[in-house]
């Protein structure tokens, strides 16, 4: 069966080319990077040099990039490194409301210790606004964490602005920019931010090793306290496989980002253009142009998402879904929440992401098959009947009994 | 291991008994949208049996599995034999549902209950 993979924001393929940089650290080059021998040299060095890698693809210098074990571990070193490190100067961080959830739960730890966190709102887009940013800032605010991109609907905020408003007030300044970096150009210094997560498996590299870059002079309080790896920021033996391939993905990023971005441009703006053509009532979720080149985020208005993927995954279309029903927690996805997407619409969510291994016909493959799934379900969906029936939608509150309506 | 059984996959990928009774003798709805399941049950009822039965479902695979279960288990039933069929016996009879679905998809009992509760009410007046 063909299998076309759109889940590229959960993970992406790896490489050829970075699986082959990494195979030699998992066989010969087995030494630990810490031991002062020479097969421990060869693992330093290939350390050092991904170091560098990484470091040159978000325009940093070397000695300000940590490597850790994901995005979710770097997310959490910035927020309660921080905190920890900065509390005698305040106790209040700033975050926005559709931080992934290792940013959110780091902060909401640190609320339960006696810190006090404000959630930033967003507009319908999930844009952070500037004045809502500039009010919540206070005399003891000692960190602000703002993504530059969501994950899940693709939109990127204004970061330079929000830093410039950030800087102003000598607060620390953290991104989490786990869904850009690789696909879209990011510096640290245009950027103007103090710390960065960054993951390789978001651009082809491999799962176990991200990164988070720290500002020279920035302090932090490891989360893994013991040996003096990665300058005893973060103690523990490097999994050097998984760095090296880190570093080769990002090399392969810088070198490559531009024909990638354009590929990624063309085959998302094809599926954002074309599939409602195909499909009635259907909506983009996120902004419609400051958004990542690899986003697709539509709610399909009168079908519950997971219905949808698991039709689509018979057909090997690999997507996810942003609904209730296709959460483990059976919540609606936050994200989609806080851009005030409607809470019977939102159930509709649907999430595809490209990859440079996507191609054209992938995406008249999932042209094809996806309106007749969509319109299988809806056959099948009171809520649906009962809009080409009356034309209107059903008004929907908890606990609603619609049996007054069949009488 | 696959997130969902195989019988819940196959009634899914072929639901039984979709659709809608015009003259239906009595329906009945539980959830709503907002919740991501809904279920709306219409009965036909012949010598205290019911003859036909048809549901639509807004809902996850395992809401729309657990309507044509119940609705196949239903079909030709008397209706004290149908008031019998527990939310947990359509779960059993699909080879088990995960345990985080057991209470928001798992209501097409409930939904039949109603239908025919809707029949009697009517019946009764």
């Amino acid at each position: 069966m063909k299998q076309v993979y759109l889940d590229n924001q959960s993970n992406t393929q790896v490489d050829r080319r970075v699986i082959d940089e990494m195979l030699p650290y998992l066989d010969e080059n087995y030494g630990n990077a810490q031991s002062m021998h020479s097969l421990g040299a060869k693992s330093k060095d290939a350390l050092e040099k991904a170091r560098m890698q990484a470091a040159d693809l978000i325009g940093a210098n070397i000695n300000e990039v940590y490597f850790t074990s994901c995005g979710s571990e770097s997310n959490n070193l910035a927020v309660k490194g921080v905190a920890e490190a900065y509390k005698q100067k305040g106790k209040h961080i700033v975050v926005s409301g559709i931080e992934h959830f290792s940013v959110l739960y780091a902060a909401k730890r640190l609320s339960q210790g006696g810190f006090e966190v404000t959630y930033l709102p967003v507009d319908k887009y999930g844009a952070v606004s500037l004045d809502d940013l500039k009010k919540s800032l206070k005399d003891n605010t000692i960190l602000v964490s703002i993504q530059h991109a969501n994950t899940e609907i693709g939109t990127i905020q204004s970061i330079g602005e929000i830093s410039k408003i950030i800087k102003e007030r000598n607060i620390l300044f953290h991104t989490d920019a786990v869904a850009s970096v690789g696909l879209i150009p990011v510096n640290v210094n245009d950027l103007g931010v103090d710390l960065l997560t960054f993951s390789g498996s978001q651009f082809y590299g491999p799962k176990g090793a991200a990164a988070l870059y720290v500002r020279k002079g920035v302090k932090v309080v490891p989360l893994i306290d013991g040996g003096i790896q990665e300058g005893g920021r973060r103690a523990g033996t490097e999994n050097i496989p998984a760095i090296v391939g880190f570093g080769k993905a990002c090399e392969i990023a810088k070198a490559e980002m531009e024909q990638n971005h354009g590929k990624l441009t063309h085959l998302r703006d094809r599926l954002i253009k074309e599939l409602p053509g195909k499909i009635e009532y259907m909506y983009l979720n996120g902004h419609p142009e400051k958004r990542l080149p690899n986003n697709i985020n539509f709610s399909v208005e009168f079908v519950e998402g997971e219905g949808m993927f698991l039709f689509l995954d018979q057909k090997g279309i690999y997507v996810t879904s942003g609904s209730a029903c296709a959460s483990r927690a059976l919540k609606m996805s936050h994200v989609l929440t806080a851009i005030n997407v409607d809470a019977a619409v939102g159930q509709g969510s649907i999430l595809m992401s490209v990859s440079k291994y996507n191609k054209d016909d992938e995406i008249d493959y999932v042209l094809s098959e996806f309106p007749p799934i969509v319109q299988k379900l809806r056959d099948m969906s009171p809520l649906y009947s009962h809009f080409k029936k009356t034309g209107k939608r059903l008004e929907a509150g908890p606990g609603t009994d619609y049996e007054h309506n069949h009488k | 291991m696959p997130f969902y059984s195989e019988k819940v996959m196959e009634h899914f990928q072929n639901p039984r008994n979709v659709g809608e009774i015009k003259d239906a003798d009595g329906v009945g709805e539980v959830g709503n949208p907002v919740c991501g399941d809904m279920m709306t049950f219409y009965i036909k009822v012949k010598d205290d049996k019911i003859e036909d039965v048809k549901f639509k479902t807004f809902g996850c695979g395992a809401a729309i599995a657990v309507s044509s279960m119940v609705s196949e288990m239903a079909k030709g039933k008397t209706i004290d034999d149908v008031k019998k069929i527990t939310n947990d016996m359509v779960a059993k009879e699909l080879g088990g549902l995960p345990s985080h679905k057991m209470h928001c998809s798992n209501l097409g009992a409930d939904a039949l209950h109603k239908a025919i509760d809707a029949y009697l009410e009517k019946k009764g007046k």
